[in-house]
C-alpha cells in the first residue's frame, strides 16, 4: 500500500507495488458507496441501507455497498423478466458477439480488475494478473464459441414422423457466487447462463461484493439491460430470497454443504433444477518415482505440493491432503518444506508477494481453530501454524503463515476443508493404500496424482472418486475441462460446454408429415 | 471464550457432544426472544464450511439420517451423519465470533455470528460416549 509521493504512472509506486484502489495514482477508482446493478442501471437499495466493505490486506473498510433486502431481489427479478424474451430470442451470433465484447472489455481492463480483485479478496496480485482475470476473459470467449456450435438434434422416428429437439432458454436464473474467486466464479456462472439465452440475478458473497460491481462498471453497457443484474447484501436475507423465489427457473450455488442443502430444498419446493458446488478435501498423491531423478519434473512435483498455498488455500479444490509414498517421504518433504519456507508473504498488491491475506477475520479465526484441533489430535506442525505478524499498514490484515501438519487421515484436519494455507500430510505404502486413503473422505471434488509411470497415473485417476484428477499438474482451470464433485462435493458441472444443456430446456417438436389418421376413433 | 462452557439440562460438560459458552447462550436467548425457536446445523465443505448455521426452527428440512448432537440453550443442534462420523471424537463448543454470518445463517447479534470451537475427547470420555468400559 503505497504512499502518494512515489507514485509512478503505471499505477505502481517506485517500489513496484500497485497503489491501493481509491488512492491517488491508483488504476482503480473507488466510489464512497455502491448501489445494486439492476436493469442496466445503478439502483439504490429499497431500504437505503449500506454495509462496509473491508480489504483483507489491511482489515479496514474502504467503501460501502448496498445492504439489500428481499424487495431489491424482486426489482432485479422484474428487470430480468422484462429482458428475458428479447435476450432469449436473440440469435446465437448476437449472444456470442455480446460475450466476445464482454471478454474484450475485461481484457482491456485486465490490470485494473486484477488490482481490484486483489484488494477485494486479499489474494496476491500476481495471481489475479496471471490467473483470475485472464481465465475470466477466456471463459467468456469459450462460451461465445460454444454457443455458436450449439445444435439441436432431430430424429427420424419413421419415414413420416420427425422428432426435433431445440434448446430453449430457461428464462431467469439465480446465481450465488463464493468469496474466493469473486470475479472468476461470477464469470463461470454468468457466461454459460447468458450464452444459453438466460437472464441472471447474481448475488456476490457478502465479504466480496465490490470487485463484481467493478466488473459491472466495465461490462454493464455491453450486456443488454436486465440480462445481468447484481444485488449485494447478506445471504440470510437476499440469498434466501433469490434461491427460494418462484420467479427463477434455476439456481446455481457455490459454497458450503448446509447452504447447498437449503438451496436444493428451495429448488425442490419450486420444482426447479439446481447446481451446487460444495467444496472438497482433495488428496494430492506423490509416488516414490517422482524422486527418481532430480530434474524439471521433480521441481514441478514439489511446486505441485506447495500449490496448497495458492490463493492462500481458499480454493474448493485446494490440494490440502498430501499423501507421500513412505519410501521417499523424508527426502521429498525436505525439498517441499524448503520451498514452503521461501514463500514470500506480504502486501497482496506487491507483485512479488506469493501469499496474501485470508479473506476475513472469520476465516482467520477458523484456520487458527483447525491448527488447534490438529495439535489436540496429535498432529505435528512441520512449518508455520501461526498468524503471520506483518507490520505497518498490514498489521490488522488477515495473514496466516503457510502451514504443514503431519498426521493421519482420521484426524479432522484431514477430513475438513480448512480453506486456508494449511496442508495435512501423511504417508502411504503402496498403490492400494494410496487409493484407500484418497477415497477415505466425504468429499470428491479434486485430486492430484504425481508419478513418472503413465499406467499407474491412469489407474489412480480412474480409482479416485473425484470429479477432477489432475495428473502431473494441479490447479489448472482451463475453460473446456468439466469441473464438479462426486459425493457431498456437489451436484452438476461447470466450466464446460455441457453447461449450455444445464442452462437450457429441451423442446421436442414431434411432427407428423403423414395425412393418415391413427384410426382409433 | 467468555467463561466456562455449559451443557444443556445439567448434562456432564465432559461428555456432552455439544456445549455452549455464556456468550453463545446469551446470543441464543436474544435471537429466540426476537424470532421464536431456532435450530443449528453444523456445516461442512467450501468457504464457510466449518460454521454452525443457525436457522428459524423448521427452516432447514432435516433428513432421517441427520444426527441430533444435543441442545444448546434449548435449541437443537444437528449434523450430517457422515460428518458426524468424522467429527465424533471431538466435542463442539458453540461460541460467538465477530463479523456477519455467511451462508443463509441468522446472525448472533449485530455483526456477530455463531462459531464452533472443538475439543478432542479424552479416552475415558470417548468410552463413556460409546458405552464402552474405560481401559484400566
Amino acid at each position: 500500500m503505497a504512499v502518494v509521493e512515489d507514485v509512478a504512472t503505471d499505477g505502481k509506486t517506485a517500489g513496484g507495488v500497485f497503489v491501493a484502489p481509491g488512492q491517488p495514482g491508483s488504476l482503480v477508482d473507488v466510489k464512497p458507496r455502491y448501489e445494486n446493478f439492476i436493469g442496466g442501471h445503478w439502483v439504490p437499495p429499497t431500504k437505503g441501507l449500506y454495509m462496509p466493505n473491508v480489504s483483507p490486506g489491511t482489515g479496514h473498510a474502504f467503501t460501502e455497498v448496498a445492504r439489500s433486502s428481499a424487495e431489491d431481489v424482486e426489482l432485479a427479478l422484474d428487470a430480468a423478466h422484462a429482458a428475458k424474451d428479447a435476450w432469449g430470442e436473440s440469435s446465437l451470433a448476437e449472444r456470442a458477439a455480446v460475450l466476445h465484447a464482454v471478454a474484450d472489455a475485461i481484457e482491456a481492463n485486465l490490470t485494473m480488475l486484477a488490482v481490484a480483485e486483489s484488494w477485494e479478496n486479499g489474494k496476491p496480485v500476481r495471481e489475479t494478473l496471471a490467473a483470475d482475470i485472464p481465465l475470466a476473459v477466456d471463459h467468456f470467449r469459450y462460451f461465445a464459441g460454444a454457443t455458436r456450435s450449439l445444435e439441436g438434434r432431430s430424429t427420424e422416428i419413421d419415414k413420416d414422423t420427425v422428432a426435433y429437439h431445440f434448446h430453449e432458454p430457461l428464462g431467469v436464473v439465480g446465481q450465488i457466487i463464493p468469496f474466493n474467486f469473486p470475479i472468476l466464479m461470477a464469470a463461470w456462472k454468468i457466461a454459460p447462463a447468458l450464452a444459453a439465452g438466460n437472464c441472471t440475478v447474481v448475488k456476490p458473497a457478502s465479504p466480496t461484493p465490490w470487485s463484481i460491481l467493478k466488473l459491472a462498471e466495465v461490462i454493464g453497457d455491453i450486456v443488454p439491460p436486465g440480462v445481468l443484474n447484481i444485488v449485494t447484501g447478506p445471504g440470510g436475507e437476499i440469498g434466501k430470497a433469490l434461491a427460494s423465489s418462484p420467479r427463477i427457473a434455476k439456481i446455481g450455488f457455490t459454497g458450503e454443504t448446509t447452504t447447498g442443502r437449503l438451496i436444493m430444498q428451495y429448488a425442490a419446493e419450486n420444482l426447479i433444477p439446481s447446481t451446487v458446488e460444495l467444496g472438497g478435501k482433495s488428496p494430492n498423491i506423490f509416488f516414490a518415482d517422482v524422486m527418481d531423478q532430480d530434474d524439471r519434473f521433480l521441481d514441478k512435483a514439489i511446486e505441485g505440493l506447495v500449490l496448497y498455498a495458492f490463493n492462500k488455500g481458499e480454493v474448493c479444490t485446494a490440494p490440502s491432503r498430501a499423501l507421500v509414498q513412505e519410501s521417499v517421504y523424508d527426502r521429498f518433504m525436505e525439498r517441499c518444506l524448503d520451498r514452503i519456507g521461501r514463500i514470500t508473504q506480504g502486501d497482496p498488491l506487491d507483485p512479488t508477494t506469493m501469499i496474501g491475506a485470508q479473506n476475513s477475520a472469520q476465516q482467520l479465526e477458523k484456520i487458527t481453530g483447525y491448527v488447534d484441533i490438529g495439535v489436540q489430535e496429535g498432529a505435528e506442525v512441520l512449518i508455520g501454524g501461526e498468524r503471520a505478524p506483518l507490520g505497518g499498514e498490514l498489521v490488522d490484515g488477515y495473514y496466516f503463515e503457510p502451514t504443514v501438519m503431519k498426521g493421519h487421515n482420521g484426524m479432522r484436519i484431514f477430513q475438513e476443508e480448512i480453506f486456508g494455507p494449511v496442508l495435512a500430510v501423511t504417508t502411504f505404502t503402496d498403490e492400494a493404500d494410496a487409493v484407500r486413503i484418497a477415497n477415505d473422505t466425504l468429499y470428491g471434488l479434486g485430486a492430484g496424482v504425481w508419478t513418472r509411470n503413465g499406467n499407474l497415473a491412469y489407474r489412480m485417476g480412474r480409482a479416485i472418486k473425484a470429479g477432477r484428477v489432475w495428473t502431473n499438474c494441479y490447479h489448472l482451470y482451463p475453460a473446456g475441462a468439466a469441473f464438479g464433485g462426486y459425493k457431498i462435493s456437489g451436484v452438476g458441472r461447470e466450466n464446460h460446454q455441457m453447461m449450455l444443456e444445464h442452462y437450457s430446456q429441451t423442446k421436442n417438436l414431434l411432427v407428423s408429415y403423414s395425412d393418415e389418421p391413427l384410426g382409433f376413433f | 471464550m467468555t467463561g466456562p462452557v455449559v451443557a444443556d439440562g445439567g448434562a456432564d460438560v465432559g461428555t456432552a457432544r455439544v456445549v455452549a459458552t455464556p456468550a453463545a447462550l446469551e446470543a441464543i436467548g436474544r435471537v429466540v426472544a426476537e424470532r421464536g425457536p431456532i435450530m443449528f446445523f453444523q456445516s461442512g465443505g467450501c468457504c464457510d464450511g466449518s460454521l454452525p448455521m443457525c436457522f428459524d426452527e423448521g427452516e432447514f428440512t432435516l433428513g432421517d439420517h441427520d444426527v441430533l448432537l444435543g441442545t444448546v440453550g434449548g435449541s437443537p443442534f444437528y449434523i450430517d451423519h457422515r460428518q458426524f462420523e468424522a467429527w465424533a471424537h471431538t466435542q463442539l463448543i458453540l461460541d460467538v465470533g465477530a463479523g456477519e454470518p455467511e451462508g443463509f445463517s441468522l446472525a448472533a447479534g449485530a455483526d456477530r455470528h455463531f462459531i464452533v470451537r472443538s475439543r478432542v475427547f479424552g479416552q475415558d470420555e470417548l468410552c463413556t460416549l460409546e458405552g464402552r468400559e474405560p481401559a484400566t
